[in-house]
């Protein structure tokens, strides 16, 4: 890789020309090949982080003069019960991707190697989920937990119970919603489940079945350890990914009610555009941006030492 | 007997999943073709009637024009990021250069941020330069936040290309241009199927964008669009439903059709052979 930029100079067809200007057009080139990226880049994403930062420090409803109020909202965030419990919320969709929906994506990944039949049907239709927009799924499930034409409260009245009012009950609705998290990105890790399980040498399988290995056995000693890097690398994608949540509780519940399913991407959509209070949103979004980068550190970081060890062991 | 036994749990496991994953669309389909009255007596009937007022209805209220914006902006915004995006990953992933390694992190960095981080400002620019409440607004939203995991993808793809086809180029004399565009882009094409698979699916998806830089029914896209009609569906169930089948048919038939492209497009840089 290092050699070839300089092979441009040997063109035996070019005249030779002096090392300064080769290195120029070189840098030329590479500008050219990046520039329209970067610069689509730079002002839809980096410059915005920036502007956000900056707008955390004022107090501004968008449209008069702003006030510098210097650190005013990240105090009053902190002092924020309702910002508090969506910190709490994300906290739990992060837990609940962890912990529900790799085991479960596992559990279906392994469902498409077992030794049924329906294989091909469980393929097609376990994956259904993660194709939908977000938003039709959402408006779906809010048709499927309706209090009183909703298909799970007709099931619950067949069966003898009380209806329950899913997503307006304080108590039910952080539940409701997080199931068809739960539905929606599953799939997900099940195709990244099914990939690694396809990776497992057959071998390990064969000779471990000579020494008389059972099924649960095998998949303790063999399929589960091979499996530790998916596992590993599926927790960053949901912890990740349950940072950006918004879609789902946007749909089915808007944060409500009274507060108990908002999570920050909720809040802070409703601060700037119901509110406008757009200072006040900046440094909320601002703060997701900065957990978002400390996740990417620490995740970075643990991943660096990894293959530190791993070189030296 | 212990096989037996095994043997009926794994199908009970397998067909619990399937209810779970695939009765709301059953749900959901069988629903869009019930009449109100039908929808009330008979909620857990499965293609009992076959009514095809519905899906008429929700086309002509609209639905037929939000699904010409999506597809619109995403096909326009999805070819442009294959364009710049393989632009910008031939240095990036072929060319020593000082910069390098900081540029590439910027922009793959931008796969952990969330869209809500950039969301003030991208609204105050929109307004500033006159998109605001235009289906081109969303263009360049769309393209900056496609980049990282375009670049990431088409980088991972072009490191693997061997260097001596590109020195055999350079000796005929080929510019850094035509080595791109006659030896390394023919041979990207996987990837690039991967990224106008994963693209062209998030895109065709993505909310909160259209939320915040469109508000009237003429620039909206699908997923904007569906929750509109959801205050005019509020008593017509099946109506709401015959909306939803429509609007996820295009994908679910993509995928019917092409179902391990999808999935490997899907798992983006994920999922490795």
């Amino acid at each position: 890789m290092d050699t070839h930029i300089n092979v441009t100079r040997s063109h035996a067809k070019k005249r030779v020309i002096s090392k300064g200007n080769s290195t120029f057009k070189n840098n030329l080139t590479i500008f050219l090949f990046i520039a329209p990226a970067f610069i689509v880049y730079a002002v839809y994403v980096l410059y915005p982080i920036y502007s956000t930062f900056n707008y955390s420090f004022y107090k501004w409803d968008g449209m008069s003069e702003k006030t510098f109020i210097g650190l005013q909202n990240y105090v009053q965030l902190f002092n924020d019960s309702i910002f508090l419990s969506a910190l709490t919320n994300n906290t739990w969709v992060v837990l609940v991707s962890i912990f529900v929906q790799i085991p479960l994506g596992l559990i279906m990944a392994l469902m498409l190697f077992a030794p049924i039949r329906g294989i091909r049907l469980m393929n097609s239709v376990y994956f259904f989920p993660f194709l939908m927009s977000t938003v039709a799924i959402g408006l779906l499930w809010v048709l499927m937990y309706d209090p009183i034409n909703g298909v799970i409260n007709q099931l619950v009245t067949l069966l003898g119970f009380e209806n329950v009012s899913w997503l307006s009950e304080s108590n039910t609705a952080m539940i409701a919603v997080l199931l068809v998290v739960v539905w929606q990105f599953s799939p997900f890790y099940m195709i990244l489940f099914k990939a690694a399980i396809v990776g497992v040498p057959e071998e390990l399988y064969e000779a471990a079945e000579m020494d008389g290995a059972n099924t649960l056995t095998k998949f303790i000693r063999i399929t589960f350890p091979m499996l530790i890097p998916t596992i590993v690398s599926s927790s960053i994608l949901a912890i990740v990914g349950s940072l950006k949540a918004f879609d789902i509780f946007y749909i089915m519940t808007g944060g409500g009610p009274n507060h108990s399913t908002e999570i920050m991407g909720t809040y802070m959509f409703k601060q700037a555009f119901v509110n406008f209070n757009m200072g006040y949103a900046s440094a909320i979004a601002f703060l997701m941006f900065f957990i978002a980068l400390i996740v990417t550190i620490i995740i970075q970081l643990m991943d660096y030492y990894r293959k530190k060890k791993g070189e030296f062991s | 007997m212990s096989m037996v036994m095994k043997k009926i749990s794994l199908y009970i496991i397998a067909l619990l999943l399937l209810i779970f994953t695939g009765y709301p669309f059953l749900y959901m389909i069988s629903t869009a073709f019930k009449s109100q009255n039908d929808f009330f007596e008979k909620p857990f009937s499965l293609f009992s009637s076959f009514n095809l007022e519905n899906f008429a209805s929700v086309m002509e209220m609209g639905l037929s024009r939000y699904f010409f914006n999506s597809i619109l902006v995403t096909i326009v915004a999805v070819l442009v990021v294959m364009f710049i995006g393989a632009l910008a990953s031939y240095p990036l992933s072929r060319m020593n250069f000082r910069l390098n390694r900081v540029v590439f992190l910027l922009f793959i960095s931008g796969m952990m941020l969330p869209i809500h981080a950039t969301l003030i400002p991208i609204f105050k620019l929109t307004e500033n330069i006159g998109l605001y409440d235009t289906l081109w607004a969303l263009l360049g939203p769309y393209i900056a936040f496609s980049l990282p995991i375009s670049i990431f993808i088409l980088t991972q793809f072009m490191r693997e290309i061997p260097k001596a086809l590109e020195e055999a180029a350079k000796m005929d004399g080929c510019t850094h241009f035509g080595i791109f565009w006659r030896v390394i882009l023919p041979m990207l094409t996987p990837a690039l199927m991967t990224v106008l698979i994963y693209n062209f699916i998030h895109l065709f998806n993505e909310f909160i964008f259209a939320l915040v830089l469109i508000s009237s029914p003429e620039s909206m896209t699908l997923p904007l669009g569906l929750q509109d009609f959801r205050g005019e569906f509020s008593v017509n169930v099946p109506g709401l439903m015959a909306a939803l089948t429509l609007a996820s048919l295009p994908i679910l038939v993509v995928y019917l059709f092409s179902q391990e492209k999808v999935v490997k497009g899907l798992g983006g840089g994920a999922v490795k052979e």
